[in-house]
């Protein structure tokens, strides 16, 4: 019974890591960074499954062979230092084996130096403001009518029939494609986080102080994320959706926006 | 050591603990409707701490019967000895959570509101004419212009109170120690004396602060800081120096031998400890 | 005084200073703290069955998250150990009682006020606290009327921990039969002594940070305020130098009581006795440097951030050396698999992969994905639910025979257990789906793509819970089960199993001699 439930746990986590369209695990994204974050998340994973294979298969054997009702008798024996030094040292040597990438990845995302663009956004609760700091453009950015209207207990709506049910804003934050972003992100009230899981970026937005982060997209398209940290009722109910336009769509984008802010 | 007539004294039942659990009850139900604006709610609190002192006069009156009549062996003895000693552990580890916001604001918030480290763009967007330094009620100067509490006079008479009063209690602990019940009496009083005139003078330098200095609960971040550990360090000194009368009280009484004097000790760490917490609030509060 | 029974009548309770009327009381306490928190979980689980909001407005599921956490955490989990600890460390070390009876009988009534007053507030102005049971400024600080009635239960709770701690403290260092030296200690003993340490330091952490709070709510204080020079980021620091070592407070005596009964039913000596104390301390000091694994979005710097990546990393390997040890001792042995051992092997198993899931989320470029979702909510279910709760259950079947003198019901047992594993399962390893595909914590209401697997998560929910009232079942029913052996079990070892089953109500009045010390424990 135990070794059917592990065969059967094994196999989701297999189907875990074999279908990333099915939703079942990490998404890749779009950014140089949310690939190396992939990357990272298999390499733990699969050390994982690694060192679970072994420990469980031995506690598996041990389960099979060592049952009073197979009639053995008991060993008697109770410590050996160099098994217990054997099993310090290789999780230590297998710890390093993945800080070492870690720690690079690390580096990398902390370096918002030189970016092509800034945006400073300003969460409220529960919407987000986004300001371009060199366009001089800013606006809100809200969940969408339609889930607004759905989203009510007992609405009669049903979720399904809504496009992209609680994650669409009247107003998304629109970038250009291959530019070094630098986000600074603050809040008017609480701490909420900012958070679009294809560019790998969250970042808590904290009152009164300013966090950096910084993305680069390669790929156009739209990536929906959600606010990520507790805000109070409304928290589920704060997507964050961006659009990466290539380069001319953005600079048509820009110029239909200038003087019309909101 | 299994000696019949030695054995552990195991108390069988006592009311005490659930009168001091009712009148938990109303103390926080009570303060608690207090800070909620209910005014009723500081009598419930009132009658909370009437049934506390209530309990521990109880409390601690049927243990010091039972150690007047010779129930506790010397097990027993290092049972309160060891209980004292983690309770005066927790309570370092109490005034750690205050000295770690002190450090954190001194050394991690301010500097970052002034820009330091990763937080360049904190200053420029949203502080961009503050510059760190420390004492400090912020960027937003909240609690308006204020004067700092320098370390020089009552802060340093009262370090030199405090450090004398450990000393006349380890005399007073001597005395006891050989007998000499006079000592024991005069010092051990000496000691509490200090303790609330120590109470006397932080209360001096509150009103000072408040009404000459504008030094707030409410100034910022110093003010805090301040007023919380020198606050709660203040309430310390007072349930001590408490105790060190009550203590002071049954050594007229007659109470305890060169052998077997407890509670004497237990107060004599806490007043240490006391003592040591002060040292360190004196050094990062005030001076340094 | 030996043959002084138990006084009569509801003060028996109220007055007793017995530590088995004590622990007694604490347990039936947590377990009623735990459908007390379990119907909060299903409340949740039945918001989160389908998209849509169909039961509860969006801040009344935010109180029942934060609510449920907090009684789970501080009324089920946390006081049952300590039940534990009261009813089986004077057995296991040969004490007459609890160092300090008194004290013992007002850390327990302290409880009932405690988390009377927190569910009070679900009737309050504004209901319960809704701010997660991390209590994050300034989020928490819009509380209703509920504000501070959270702070002061918590420091009542916090109080009722600390006297708990020093007592097991003191009575394991000063209470022990004359033999029976520190490193000869069984390992629940040692495990708790370390526990206790942790409750003493980091308790009172708690207290300060809630008491900034209330003064920031209520004085003007400006601690978790930038324009005072503050920060709200400093809660979080306080708060998780208490809150790292709470979760180790969670499993450490579990590891104990996984510690006695592997031994037991493998027939075997456990496996590397002083490495065991030795990983158990090791895992209490790492716990004091690694708190800011909680916070790797905040913000922090980047030399902070490697520094507590590393330490968290670092606490796999006494863990493991755990984990390990565990299997040596089963290697070799002659197993049998009553269901206190079903619940320990499920321990193991379950405890490692919440374990793995932990230290995924130590590696910090992928936190920044994982945190906040649920996978985080699958990592701490696992390690909390088949982790401290399983060896809560392990150590109750284990011990029950001791307790009342006749054995529980080894069909209904199993039964438990067999459905208790698969639901637990059921229920949170969907989640750990949910939040790589991107769902985040603490929200009422989720996007269509989530659909299936929280129906799934939902029913293993309801199944759970519907599980434990077979528990129910096999405690009302034992009095009724065959009469237990003193020894109660084949081959365990300890002086638990030295005295009469039931365990009367008063055991080592005077301190078991050398002889019996030694054979019984090796
Ligand atoms: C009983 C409680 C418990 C326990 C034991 C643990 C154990 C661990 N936890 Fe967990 N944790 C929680 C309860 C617990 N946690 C809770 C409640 C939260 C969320 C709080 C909240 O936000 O509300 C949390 C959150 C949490 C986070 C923050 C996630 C986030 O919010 O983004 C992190 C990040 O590092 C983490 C890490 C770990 C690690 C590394 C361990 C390690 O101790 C695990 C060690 C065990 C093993 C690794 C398995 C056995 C080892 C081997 C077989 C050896 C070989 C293995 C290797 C070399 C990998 N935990
Ligand atoms: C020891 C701690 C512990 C335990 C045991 C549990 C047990 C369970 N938890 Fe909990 N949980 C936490 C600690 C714990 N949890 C913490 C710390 C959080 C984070 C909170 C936060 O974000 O702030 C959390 C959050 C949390 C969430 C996320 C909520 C959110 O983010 O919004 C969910 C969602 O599924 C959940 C589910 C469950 C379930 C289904 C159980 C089940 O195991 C419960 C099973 C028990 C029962 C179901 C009771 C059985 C009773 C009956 C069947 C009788 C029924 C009787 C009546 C109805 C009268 N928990
Ligand atoms: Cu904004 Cu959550
Ligand atoms: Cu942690």
């Amino acid at each position: 019974m135990i070794r059917k439930l592990f065969l059967s746990v094994l196999g989701l986590v297999w189907a875990s890591a074999a279908s990333a369209d099915f939703a079942l695990n990490m998404r890749e994204g779009i950014t140089e960074l949310s690939t190396e974050t992939y990357a990272l998340h298999m390499l733990v994973f699969w050390v994982c499954v690694g060192i679970g294979v072994v420990v469980f298969g031995v506690m598996l054997v041990s389960l099979f062979l060592h049952r009073k009702s197979r009639g053995v008798k008991p060993a008697s024996f109770s410590h050996s230092t160099t098994a217990e030094v054997i099993w310090t040292i290789i999780p230590c040597l297998i710890l390093l084996f993945m800080a070492v990438p870690a720690a690079e990845t690390m580096i990398k995302l902390e370096d918002s130096r030189n970016p092509d663009m800034s945006i400073v956004i300003t969460a409220h609760q529960w919407r987000w403001h986004y300001k371009y700091q060199d366009e001089g453009i800013e606006f809100y950015s809200s969940l969408a009518l339609p889930s607004m209207q759905a989203r009510i207990k007992n609405s009669g709506v049903d979720p399904f029939s809504v496009d992209n049910y609680l994650l669409e804003v009247d107003r998304p934050l629109v970038v250009p494609r291959g530019a070094k972003v630098r986000v600074l992100l603050t809040s008017n009230d609480v701490v909420h986080a900012w958070w679009v899981p294809d560019l790998a970026i969250k970042k808590d937005a904290v009152p009164g102080m300013v966090n950096e982060t910084w993305f680069r997209a390669d790929v156009a398209g739209t990536y929906r994320g959600q606010c990520a940290e507790l805000c109070g009722k409304d928290h589920g109910y704060m997507p964050v959706v961006v659009e990466v336009l290539e380069a001319d769509a953005y600079a048509a984008w820009i110029a239909a926006r200038t003087g019309s802010n909101e | 050591m299994s000696h019949a007539d030695d054995r552990y004294y195991v108390p069988h039942g006592s009311h005490w603990p659930i009168v001091g659990s009712v009148g938990l009850l109303f103390l926080m139900v009570g303060v608690s409707n207090w800070l909620n604006g209910a005014d009723a709610g500081f009598w419930v609190m009132m009658g909370g701490v009437a049934v506390i002192v209530f309990m521990l006069v109880g409390w601690f009156g049927t243990v010091i019967g039972e150690s007047v009549g010779g129930l506790y062996n010397a097990q027993v003895d290092k049972s309160f000895r060891m209980g004292m000693f983690w309770f005066i552990f927790s309570e370092v580890m109490f005034f750690c959570a205050f000295f770690g916001a002190l450090f954190y604001a001194r050394n991690m918030s301010i500097p970052w509101l002034g820009g330091a480290s990763n937080n360049f763009f904190t200053n420029v967007l949203l502080w961009n004419s503050y510059e760190s330094s420390w004492p400090s009620n912020g960027p937003g100067k909240i609690g308006g212009d204020y004067e700092v509490m320098g370390p020089f006079g009552l802060p340093l008479i009262n370090t030199v109170i405090l450090i004398t009063s450990s000393i006349t209690v380890t005399i007073a602990h001597h005395a006891l120690l050989a007998g000499q019940r006079k000592i024991l009496s005069t010092f051990l009083a000496l000691t509490f004396l200090l303790g609330f005139v120590f109470v006397y003078l932080q209360g001096v330098e509150y009103i000072e602060a408040y009404e000459h200095l504008n030094l707030k609960l409410t100034t910022g971040i110093y003010g805090s800081t301040f007023f919380m550990l020198t606050g709660f360090h203040g309430m310390h000194v007072t349930i001590g120096a408490i105790m060190l009368t009550i203590i002071w009280l049954r050594v007229v009484k007659g109470h305890f031998t060169p052998k077997n004097h407890f509670a004497f000790e237990a107060v004599a760490w806490y007043w240490h400890f006391v003592d040591v917490v002060w040292v360190g609030l004196y050094v990062f509060v005030y001076w340094m | 005084m030996a043959d002084h029974g138990p006084a009569k009548g509801f003060t028996r309770w109220l007055y007793t200073t017995n530590h088995k009327d004590i622990g007694t009381m604490y347990l039936i306490f947590s377990l009623t703290m735990f459908f007390i928190g379990g119907s909060m979980a299903l409340v949740i689980r039945s918001e989160l069955m389908t998209p849509g909001l169909q039961f509860v407005h969006p801040e009344f599921f935010n109180q029942m998250t934060t609510m449920h956490a907090l009684i789970m955490v501080f009324g089920a989990v946390m006081p049952a150990f300590v039940g534990l600890a009261n009813w089986m460390i004077p057995l296991m070390i040969g004490a007459p009682d609890m160092a300090l009876p008194r004290m013992n009988n007002w850390s327990f009534w302290i409880l009932p006020v405690a988390f009377g007053i927190l569910l009070s507030t679900l009737l309050m102005d504004g209901g319960a606290p809704a701010g997660g049971w991390t209590m994050y400024p300034p989020l928490v600080l819009q509380t209703g009327d509920a504000f501070p009635f959270l702070i002061f239960s918590v420091h009542l709770m916090g109080i009722s921990s600390i006297m708990g701690a020093i007592n097991i403290i003191v009575s394991i260092l000063n209470m022990r039969a004359p033999d029976m030296w520190l490193l000869k200690m069984p390992m629940f003993v040692w495990t708790w002594l370390i526990t206790a340490y942790l409750l003493i330091a980091v308790m009172p952490v708690l207290a300060g940070a809630v008491t900034m709070l209330l003064t920031d709510q209520f004085f003007g204080t400006s601690f978790f305020l930038a324009a005072g020079g503050g920060d709200p980021v400093m809660f979080q620091h306080i708060f998780w130098f208490f809150g790292h070592p709470e979760v180790y407070i969670m499993i450490l005596p579990a590891f104990g009581v996984v510690s006695e009964i592997i031994p037991t039913f493998a027939r075997k000596p456990l496996f590397g006795h002083d490495s065991m104390v030795y990983a158990a301390s090791c895992i209490a000091f790492l716990s004091f440097i690694v708190w800011a694994h909680h916070m790797f979005t905040v913000g922090m710097p980047l030399s902070g951030q490697l520094f507590f990546m590393f330490a968290t990393m670092l606490i796999a390997v006494p863990t493991g050396v755990k984990i390990f040890n565990w299997v040596a001792t089963m290697w070799g042995g002659a197993m049998t698999f009553e269901t206190p051992m079903l619940f320990s092997l499920a321990f193991v198993f379950l405890f490692t992969i919440g374990g793995f899931s932990g230290v995924m989320l130590a590696i910090v470029p992928a936190d920044i994905q994982y945190h906040d979702t649920y996978f985080v909510v699958a990592h701490f279910h696992y390690v909390l639910v088949p982790g401290s709760i399983f060896g809560l259950f392990a150590a109750c079947y284990y011990w029950l025979p001791k307790w009342t003198g006749h054995m529980y019901n080894e069909t209904a047992g199993k039964l438990h257990f067999w459905a208790s594993t698969i639901f637990v399962n059921l229920t949170f390893f969907p989640m750990h789906f949910l939040g790589l595909a991107g769902m985040p914590r603490r929200i009422p209401d989720y996007s269509t793509q989530f659909a299936d697997f929280n129906t799934m998560a939902s029913i293993g929910a309801i199944g759970f819970g519907l599980s434990q009232l077979i528990f129910v079942y096999v405690l009302l029913t034992v009095k009724k089960g065959a009469k237990a052996t003193d020894r109660v079990w084949e081959a365990p070892r300890g002086l638990e199993w030295t005295v009469p089953s039931p365990a009367p109500y008063h055991t080592f009045d005077t301190p078991p001699v050398k002889r019996v010390t030694q054979e019984s424990f090796q």
